[in-house]
């Protein structure tokens, strides 16, 4: 499945915000969700790179990508459980 | 939902917004990777979670410098490290205790603090919830 393909639930707009802002609003919207869930977070902080991997590791949910774009990256993650 | 980690503590003594943001950075993230977070405030730090004067100007640590003062309360006008403990008491184990000491020394009482602080403590309390893990003081 593609990025373009994929049926995102919500899609959370934290460009601009600072770390770990962009981190801290998906642990919400993944608290608030249910599983199976899909949530596409576009992040302009550099830390969201090394945290929201981090974080859905830990937390075990499912990264499903991580798509650079122009100026920030879109994380793609699965609430699993 | 995440494995349990040891507790990160923290004691803060200083009360300027940069070092109480840096603070409030690592409770969150400690928080959000499943680990407990005991903050333990004292002097400085203590004084600026008065309930009258958490969201005030706290000035920056000396060696920021006046530029470096400016860039500290414009990060702070846009997030303030108060709302970052907020954040990280909701996803996590955090707790915020008093130092029994400082209150009295600034002749503070509990009603005087922000609600972000859960509690007053003696010291000999907080060494006993820091038995494992690391302390840090900032």
């Amino acid at each position: 499945m593609t990025l373009t393909d994929m049926v995102i639930t919500k899609t959370i707009d934290a460009r601009g915000m600072a770390c770990p802002g962009p981190l801290m609003t998906l642990i919400g919207a993944i608290r608030a969700g249910a599983v199976g869930d899909t949530f596409a977070v576009h992040s302009s902080d550099a830390g969201s790179k090394t945290d929201i991997p981090a974080w859905t590791a830990k937390a075990k949910h499912e990264l499903v990508e991580v798509r650079p774009q122009d100026g920030y990256s879109t994380f793609i993650v699965r609430k699993a459980h | 939902m995440i494995d349990q980690e040891a507790p990160l503590s923290l004691i803060l003594f200083s009360g300027t917004d940069d070092r109480l943001g840096a603070a409030a950075i690592l409770a969150t993230g400690a928080a959000a990777m499943g680990r407990p977070v005991n903050v333990f405030l004292q002097y400085w730090a203590l004084d600026a979670f008065r309930r009258e004067k958490i969201a005030a100007w706290h000035g920056a640590a000396p060696e920021s410098g006046p530029s470096g003062a400016t860039l500290v309360r414009e990060s702070q006008a846009q997030r303030h490290w108060s709302e970052l403990f907020q954040q990280a008491k909701d996803i996590g184990d955090v707790k915020i205790h008093a130092c029994a000491l400082s209150m009295e020394l600034f002749d503070i009482t509990p009603a005087d603090l922000d609600p972000l602080v859960d509690d007053v403590e003696g010291v000999a309390a907080f060494m006993s919830d820091a038995t494992q893990g690391p302390i840090t003081f900032i």
